[in-house]
């Protein structure tokens, strides 16, 4: 009995699916200029919008205008809007929930009103779910409960295998390096700031470099280009040394704002890579097309590099001029790659398994498509995929 | 904001939020113009390294703000001056490197050392002369190879990347919204 | 002869740069000019989409990158805006970059001035707002909040080009043209898929290729990508017109198609002095 109670849950999203309607009103009239006029609520809105549709009489006299209007109570009539003598659609907005609004159109020609169209009356509501975008709401719940899944498999301590990545392997040798050779290491967040996942991503990896740096007694020098990443970046170094017991060897003046702008920060960086020589050179979050000056003036210095992005046009570049790259999602394994951390790699393995599910609706979307040309069934299942990965 | 995705009767709250959002990047640019400061004045105050390259920094930093706040951007005055003739070359000269570097950096790295990078090479001769009217000049139908390796295996590669990272932006995203990752916060883990 | 080859393989990136300099300037100087022929592609999908919208219709053009992408973006701009104008299609830009301002400005006052066209009753320039995609969002409701002035300080109210524009759904296309983020992929998501708009764009060459997944699902309608684009649609805009003025993507695309060749020598050299080192290792055991 307890396994029926999530048809609870269900019966209730598809009551609220049914409710949200507000309610549809169409006619048509062949003798206005306006053969028909239909109201019905605005679909998947905050409520107080109408849409409107008319149709015009194809062979009749164009009017010099007509003029929309609305009406509460059905006697006091209100102009809304003037339009066009074509058909058309129009959504009227900022209206009263709950309440029944009627519309007619009238064409006006030579200042005389013509015959006004019918009336078509709707009441606008609001509405709590987006029919549009069930499907995605969907494969987003099914997507995270697969990722809890395996975060609670990894809690209860079941083994979970990562492959090797190089880059993030390299990221110990590289300080060691550097402090073998007395020059700092030299930390690239990305150039966009706090709101971008990718410099989200490349912060956590920051907390383990300046903790790596502050074992070793390593110069870390972190150059931002958005001023919140300079803080928050002040904070995770500041922390990670204070992890490690090495509060005496943090320098706030390290890590420094540079500039907005893209190539004004490649210029600044440039100069920070040639004047101080890093001996290894981190450049992980989003790039652009700075990445080919930064990679190559720091392969100039001969520094190690390893380099991390997700974005797809700059990921050539990293692998042609730096020694370790992180391809797309390696980037977002990091974390858990090098903390170890049970509930971080367990959620790596649910990402794994939602990519899974992923390519298999690929492939059976591909098939169907493809057979769909020749057998109908096929062809609405491939239309049935394409409904639910869509969104409005 | 997600919820404002699925759920339409919150779009005000989530449009408050867009409000909030937009206010706060907006005043984000003093933080950072402080910090500039600081830094610099830091720096030729204790003689640190390299500062003498600071008071050029403070000084096309006041310059630019001074004839902005007092003359105005409006074209034709100071500030876009030295906008159009100092900032955009400056800026059009550093892209420009990236022509230079892509030939050193496409020297070393194309090498065909195994059968993959041999396919590599050659589709990277053929886009590059695809995309410039000499390849045309040389055999029409490159131009049409260039393209079919843009729309079929570039593509490809691009979505399994796209998905991929995508993939792993819900993933991270979820394990920050429900306090699983908080290592970005600052705080011990 | 074989220290030659090895050293082919070693060449000092200097040398390399000096050539690469010669490379472009060269063709650059002495004018060198190249037919620029019109395959069909993501270009020309682009100018087509444009072509067929009527006129009176209105485009909402985004100038979303800034000076150092200029030599590629500005020339497209350029181009766009003349055809825009010469459809008597209406222009609403704006900027989510800062500096996408002026030279938005000055792509459109150049365009305007040389056709007569006049400022706020076929274009108008609402300026820059901070906030990318989230103001793609907020514009999707209501425009004239979020831009309550244009570039100019007038009040939108009062400014005829934007008599019948209230939200983006209003527009007939959006145009981005774009150097990084925000850029295309936000107009595409939170514009083109959340109010169905149809989305044109134009970026970096080597932005390009991470577009065309858009342009396989129907989310963009075309595509400038780099120099090569908008020298083609300089090489389209100006079929059929007298005395077209003077793009300046078409002549960059000799000193390009230089410079690749000289890129494609240079590979070649490395690979020469490559397999002829692995032969000789082969060799020596």
């Amino acid at each position: 009995m307890r396994k029926m109670l999530f048809v609870l849950p269900l019966l209730v999203f598809a009551g609220v699916l049914f409710a949200q309607s507000g309610g549809v009103t169409s006619e048509e009239n062949s003798g206005s200029f306006v053969q028909s006029l239909t109201a019905e609520d605005a679909r998947n809105d905050a409520g107080g919008g109408i849409d409107l549709t008319w149709t015009v009489a194809a062979d009749a006299a164009l009017p010099d205008s007509m003029v929309l209007e609305r009406s509460c109570d059905g006697e006091d009539w209100a102009p809304v809007c003037t339009l066009a003598p074509i058909d058309g659609r129009k959504t009227d907005g900022e209206l009263e929930n709950g309440l029944e609004y009627s519309y007619r159109i009238v064409p006006w020609s030579g200042g005389t009103a013509g015959e006004p169209s019918v009336l078509a009356a709707a009441v606008p509501i609001k509405q709590w779910i987006n029919s549009g975008r069930v499907g995605m709401l969907i494969i987003l719940t099914i997507i995270s409960l697969v990722i809890f899944y395996y975060i609670e498999q990894g809690k209860r301590g079941k083994d979970l295998y990562i492959r090797r990545i190089a880059g993030l392997t390299a990221v110990e040798d590289a300080v060691g390096r550097a402090t073998e050779m007395g020059r700092p290491v030299l930390y690239i967040p990305g150039i966009m700031d706090m709101d971008d996942i990718q410099t989200i991503a490349s912060m956590v990896i920051l907390g383990r470099v300046a903790m790596k740096t502050a074992e070793y007694g390593s110069p870390l020098l972190v150059p931002t280009c958005r001023s919140v990443v300079m803080s928050v970046a002040q904070e995770i170094v500041k922390e990670s040394y204070l992890q490690v017991g090495r509060p005496d060897a943090y320098q706030r003046e390290s890590i420094n704002y540079i500039t907005d702008d893209q190539f004004g920060y490649a210029a600044g960086v440039d100069g920070i890579m040639v004047r101080q020589k890093p001996a290894a050179i981190f450049m992980l979050g989003t790039f652009y097309a700075e990445s080919l000056i930064l990679a190559e003036t720091g392969r100039s210095v001969g520094a190690i590099q390893i380099a991390g992005t997700a974005m797809p046009s700059q990921i050539p570049f990293f692998i042609a001029a730096c020694d370790y790259t992180l391809i797309g999602e390696e980037l977002f394994a990091a974390s858990a790659y090098l903390s170890k951390e049970p509930k971080l790699l367990g959620s790596l393995r649910g990402q794994d398994a939602a990519k899974l599910f992923f390519m298999v609706v690929i492939v059976i979307g591909v098939l169907t498509a493809t057979l769909g040309e020749a057998w109908a069934p096929a062809a609405k299942v491939a239309e049935f995929l394409k409904t639910i990965t869509s969104v409005e | 904001m997600i919820l404002q995705f699925f759920v339409p009767a919150t779009q005000s709250m989530g449009e408050s939020l867009q409000e909030w959002y937009m206010i706060v990047a907006s005043f984000a640019i003093f933080l950072g113009s402080v910090n500039l400061l600081y830094v610099h004045t830091h720096r030729i105050r204790f003689k640190g390294r390299n500062w003498k390259y600071s008071p050029v920094t403070i000084i096309g930093f006041a310059a630019m703000i001074i004839t902005g706040l007092v003359f105005g951007i409006e074209q034709g005055k100071p500030f876009d001056y030295m906008f159009t003739q100092m900032m955009v070359p400056m800026g059009a000269t550093m892209f420009s490197l990236l022509a230079f570097f892509v030939a050193s950096a496409a020297f070393r790295a194309f090498r065909a050392s195994n059968w993959r990078a041999t396919l590599l090479l050659i589709s990277a001769f053929v886009v590059m002369l695809g995309r410039v009217p000499i390849g045309a000049m040389i055999w029409g139908r490159i131009p049409l190879i260039s393209e079919w390796i843009m729309q079929v295996p570039n593509l490809a590669g691009q979505r399994a990347v796209m998905i991929g990272a995508a993939m792993g932006m819900v993933a991270t995203s979820l394990r920050m919204i429900f306090g699983i990752e908080r290592s970005y916060l600052g705080g011990a883990d | 002869m074989s220290t030659f080859i090895e050293k082919l393989g070693n060449i000092d990136r200097r040398v390399i740069f000096v050539v690469m300099a010669l490379a472009v300037i060269i063709p650059l100087a002495v004018r060198l000019s190249l037919p620029i022929p019109i395959d069909e592609g993501p270009s020309k999908d682009m100018y087509d989409a444009v072509d067929a919208l009527p006129p009176g219709s209105t485009v909402l053009l985004s100038f979303d990158y800034d000076p150092s992408t200029m030599p590629e973006l500005q020339p497209m701009a350029i181009a766009l805006v003349q055809q825009l104008m010469t459809k008597d299609i209406k222009i609403v830009s704006l900027a989510l970059w800062p500096m996408g301002v002026s030279l938005g400005n000055e792509a459109l006052s150049y365009v305007s001035d040389s056709l007569g066209r006049e400022e706020y009753v076929d274009w108008v320039n609402l300026g820059y707002k901070t906030g990318g995609g989230v103001l793609i969002v907020r514009m999707g409701s209501d425009i004239k909040s979020v831009f309550p002035e244009d570039y100019n300080g007038v009040p939108v109210d009062d400014i005829p080009v934007m008599d019948q524009i209230n939200i983006l759904g209003d527009f007939d296309m959006i145009i981005s043209l774009s150097a990084g983020d925000p850029g295309i992929p936000a107009w595409v998501m939170m514009a083109g898929d959340r109010y169905d708009i149809s989305i044109g764009g134009g970026c970096t060459a080597v932005s390009a290729p991470q577009f065309y997944p858009y342009l396989g699902t129907g989310q963009m309608v075309g595509l400038l990508g780099g120099l090569k684009g908008a020298a083609d649609y300089e090489t389209m805009v100006r079929i059929g017109v007298d005395d077209p003025p003077a793009g300046t993507a078409t002549p960059g695309m000799a000193a390009q198609s230089v410079a690749h060749l000289v890129i494609m020598l240079f590979i070649v050299l490395g690979n020469i002095s490559y397999l002829a080192n692995k032969k000789r290792k082969g060799g020596v055991k």
